[in-house]
């Protein structure tokens, strides 16, 4: 009668997105497969760069939570992206917090929006990089201005540095 | 926990509760105000609002009472200095982003927030940063949202995962993004979704279908029990200006506790729908003419007084009260009127010598089941708050196994035995020989055949284990009593429970036990008195020949299984008489005698649910137009008849009466066919309907509430893939469905919910009303 009758939601999750979650299910008890979600989710965003709802509905079916419980945890953590506009193969977070800003973190960021083109929180058009708005600090005081690119921190940052870095990947 | 009471102080005062039970629930049943809003009594302690900080002796911070257990020699303040300023200052955090629009909002004069802040909160705000905003959601038909109202109590999502057990809300972003909502663009469709609208402290979820119609305060409050189902909600029905603008829960913790169903809630909108009879109408050369009450009660008494009484048949809905039940059957029979019926769904009456009974346990009961079978039964949509304790049952671990014509969504764990409506008998018959071999007993004769042609399973026997549990229930449901082969069904319920030592209940339809202990049946008289040549059951009566007169009350074309069938007969009788609150241009087409008459708001009653209880209830407001209490009307028309004790004056006189009539009456759960079982083999050219009722379709009332209906779904046939695809049809294609000698087109939908062979196409909406029975055959072919 209502949608909710029949769910049959076609499964989009890929093999290898099964195989890291299952990898994760396997370290859980078999009643517990909330516990997969977060490796889940973190399988999904390596393959497409951000959770697409359809994505995280077969998270959902494939775990056996409710829809709801996985975009609560998706939107919660700052390190998924569930906007299409942010999917790019490198995500960039400049931190601005005190020890960055005043070591010229601010210098940092306005050379890669001028590099790249984009303004704080939008993506190439190519889909390269995404210069994320980052929720800061990222703890890496001590070696400020830094940057986190993908899950690597760089430090001690000059707009040299950083045109090695980012000119340096794929 | 142990049940072993320590003593605690609190403001001084000694209290006694249970160690580790929450500090709130005392001070709440000692009288004491805590103040509050994520916690309530019934959902889990989340502790995410802080409003109820308490000084707790030797705490160096204050404590939050909802989520402080009890320890011996605690001592406790709640207003000492401490405790009112760190209450003060929660108040203060909640307001700052909360938005000062109490006057546009639904909930100002009955909102825990505007309430507490009164007590609680400063007249000034020192908070002069912009206020955040958070954009409505729409989440249906039934609830408004204004979500920057919202104080994240979550109360509203832990109700989704607890009580409604499905999860459909959640707080999504974090931080001052936070938002309670659904992420994405949805309908809330949980069949108990409006009790959001109680749990919510504030004005984010409010009613739309009351929306801006009247302040709490402007409201007069009445108590009554909800008509829809077999539970009997304990309802308070809302009037302002002398018109129904709401329905909320009523407490009872005995039924339904403090909730209840959408259907329950929102019901009242039919009342006022363009369809309601305002005035005695009567057809003459096929035109209507308003006439008076006196004309129109004489011109019935002279036809029912013309018509043999052999000729008559008279049909009750099964929403009618005890006392409208009554007088209708009382009437009746004194004019030795014999097809009396209020079965209108079912269509197999060879056992109807076993007058159903009801549940045969108490609602607080059902919870203490550690295993039921659901035969033909979908609780979450026939009786959603019966459903609430099963699913309770099922958390406590009672296992629940389900025989039905289609796949359920269930809101706890079931097993589903999914099989088309005839197989639903071998199915059926398979448990019954395992439980009898697991017995060691033999079959009664009349299942021998059927028994020796199928196979015990593994999984049946281990099925059938459950039951011995010494709490075991065995429930026939809705689409049970439907069945064509009800009473085959029933005989091997039967046998299941005494084989297995289960009970065997019922899950009645509304109000219809009331019906059948006052006899609305062509076999039974008052209190299951035998008929000496009893009438015709109703669809023998629909199709006798002799029909010229057909007496309709609470009753139209969809609450009945075969629509086409009653509506040929309709046309062709001579006199329809109808007692009822609406009359939609089908009625006013077969009809020739339209009386207004009332709905449970508008009447005294009585109504019995499934438990066997008696719930009598008074009127709320004054019936529109020329509109008269039916059991008046019936009264008066008894008078007019010359008929004898028709003199009742109230209706608790009927009741008083009824009362000791209705004791020992025999009913029973069980029933035994005499003859042999046999399974009805399908026509290889057809497939078989699978015509349940829709949940916002059970009766006239709910058929005319306006959101309700907008919750449905526009109308589809479902069936199996494998079924499309021998058919040649895709989804979306236009289907073509007959049955008897007219057909219906509908868009198909493939649903692996449905088993091959069979055909998903629901009754007692619009487009099944050109269609046959039920659960029939069905010609499908490409449109
Ligand atoms: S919508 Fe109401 S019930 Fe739900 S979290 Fe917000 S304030 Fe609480
Ligand atoms: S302020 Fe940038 S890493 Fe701490
Ligand atoms: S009621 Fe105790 S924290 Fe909300």
């Amino acid at each position: 009668m209502t949608a909710a009758d029949t769910s049959d939601k076609a499964v989009v999750l890929s093999a290898h997105e099964r195989d890291e979650i299952d990898s994760w299910l396997a370290r859980y008890p078999a009643d517990q497969r909330q516990s997969a979600l977060l490796g889940a989710l973190r399988a999904v965003m390596h393959e497409d760069h951000y959770l697409s709802v359809p994505k995280m509905d077969a998270v959902a079916t494939y775990l056996g939570l409710p829809p709801i419980a996985v975009y609560e945890v998706a939107s919660f953590y700052s390190m998924f992206e569930t906007d299409e506009r942010a999917a790019a193969r490198h995500s960039i977070s400049v931190c601005t917090n005190i020890s960055c800003m005043l070591s010229g973190a601010d210098d940092i960021l306005a050379h890669i929006e001028k590099k790249l083109g984009v303004r704080l929180g939008e993506s190439t058009p190519d889909h390269k990089f995404y210069l994320k708005r980052e929720e800061e600090c990222l703890a890496a005081c001590c070696g400020a201005p830094m940057m986190q690119v993908n899950h690597v921190y760089y430090t001690e940052l000059t707009p040299e540095k950083v045109d090695s870095i980012l000119d340096g990947l794929e | 926990m142990s049940d072993e009471l320590v003593s605690f102080e609190v403001n001084g005062q000694t209290l006694q509760a249970r160690p580790g039970s929450m500090l709130i629930a005392a001070t709440d049943a000692a009288g004491i105000t805590v103040p509050r809003f994520c916690y309530h009594k019934k959902l889990s302690v989340a502790a995410n609002c802080r409003m109820c900080l308490v000084e707790v002796e030797k705490a160096p911070k204050p404590m939050p009472a909802c989520a402080t257990p009890i320890m011996a020699g605690m001592k406790v303040w709640t207003n000492s200095p401490k405790a009112r300023a760190a209450q003060k200052d929660v108040m203060e955090f909640l307001l700052i982003n909360h938005p000062l629009d109490c006057p546009i909002c639904d909930q100002g004069g009955e909102c825990e927030l505007q309430d507490l802040s009164v007590g609680f909160g400063n007249s000034t705000s020192e908070y002069v940063e912009i206020k955040r905003v958070v954009r409505d959601k729409d989440i249906g038909p039934l609830i408004e949202t204004a979500m920057t109202r919202c104080i994240h109590c979550t109360r509203c999502v832990r109700f989704g995962e607890e009580i409604a057990g499905m999860r459909e809300l959640g707080a999504t972003g974090r931080s001052q993004y936070t938002e309670i909502g659904t992420y994405v663009a949805k309908t809330v469709t949980s069949e108990l979704s409006g009790n959001i609208i109680d749990v919510c402290p504030v004005g984010a979820l409010t009613a739309k279908p009351s929306r801006y119609t009247a302040r709490p305060w402007e409201l007069r409050s009445y108590d009554s029990i909800a008509p829809h189902d077999c539970v009997g909600s304990n309802i308070h029905v809302h009037t302002a200006r002398g018109k129904v603008v709401r329905v909320v829960p009523r407490e009872n913790e005995a039924i339904n506790e403090c909730w209840i169903s959408d259907r329950d809630r929102f019901s009242y909108e039919g009342l006022h729908s363009q369809e309601r009879l305002l005035k005695p109408q009567i057809k003459r050369d096929g035109h209507w003419k308003k006439v008076s009450w006196q004309e129109a009660l004489d011109a019935v008494s002279s036809i029912l007084r013309k018509q043999l009484a052999f000729n008559v048949a008279a049909f009750a809905g099964p929403s009618s009260t005890l006392e409208e039940f009554f007088l209708f059957q009382k009437l009746l029979r004194a004019l030795n009127i014999k097809n009396i019926d209020h079965r209108l769904r079912q269509v197999d009456f060879s056992d109807q010598a076993f007058v159903p009974s009801g549940l045969g346990v108490s609602f607080t009961e059902l919870e203490q089941q550690q295993a039921i079978f659901l035969i033909g039964a979908n609780p979450r949509h026939d009786q959603p708050m019966l459903n609430y304790r099963l699913r309770k049952a099922s958390l406590a671990g009672a296992k629940v196994l389900a025989l039905t014509p289609r796949k359920l969504a269930f809101n706890y764990t079931a097993e589903q035995i999914v099989a088309a409506p005839l197989a639903m008998v071998t199915e059926l018959a398979v448990l019954v020989k395992a439980a009898l071999e697991a017995a060691s007993q033999a079959a009664p004769t009349v299942l021998a055949d059927l028994l020796a042609s199928v196979e015990i399973s593994d999984t049946a026997k281990s099925q059938v284990e459950n039951f011995k549990a010494p709490n075991s229930l065995i429930l026939l449901g809705q689409m049970a009593v439907q069945h064509p082969a009800f009473s085959s069904l029933r005989s091997l319920a039967t046998v299941l429970a005494q084989a297995t030592g289960a009970k065997l209940g019922y899950l009645p339809e509304a109000n219809s036990l009331a019906a059948n202990l006052v006899g609305v049946l062509p076999h039974r008289g008052l209190a299951g008195e035998a008929i000496a040549a009893p009438g015709l059951p109703v669809s023998a009566a629909l199709d006798d020949k002799n029909l010229t007169t057909v007496v309709l009350m609470n009753a139209e074309l969809d609450d009945f299984a075969n629509p086409q069938q009653v509506l040929k007969a309709l046309r062709a009788a001579k006199n329809v008489i109808v007692f009822a609150p609406f009359a939609d241009t089908q009625a006013r087409d077969y009809a020739t005698v339209l009386l207004p008459t009332s709905t449970f708001v508008e009447t005294s009653g009585t109504l019995i649910n499934a438990e066997g209880l008696w719930q009598s209830f008074k009127g709320v407001v004054n019936p529109p137009g020329e509109v008269r209490p039916l059991w008046k009307v019936l009264r008066v028309l008894g008078n007019a008849l010359n008929l004898p004790d028709f003199d009742y004056v109230e209706t608790s006189e009927i009741v008083a009466e009824l009362k000791l009539e209705l004791q020992a009456v025999p009913l029973t759960a069980m029933g035994q066919l005499s003859a042999p079982l046999v399974v009805a083999k399908q026509d290889a050219n057809t497939m078989q309907r699978i015509g349940d009722v829709p949940l916002y379709r059970t009766d006239a009332l709910v058929r005319r509430a306006k959101s309700l209906q907008a919750m449905l779904a526009s109308p589809v046939v479902r069936m199996h893939l494998a079924d499309m695809e021998r058919l040649g049809i895709v989804a979306g294609d236009l289907v073509r469905l007959g049955q008897g000698d007219s057909y219906v087109q509908l868009p198909a939908e493939a649903d692996e919910a449905v088993p091959k062979g069979c055909v998903w196409v629901q009754s007692a909406t619009e487009v099944a009303r050109a269609l046959g029975a039920a659960f029939g055959s069905i010609m499908v072919d490409k449109g």
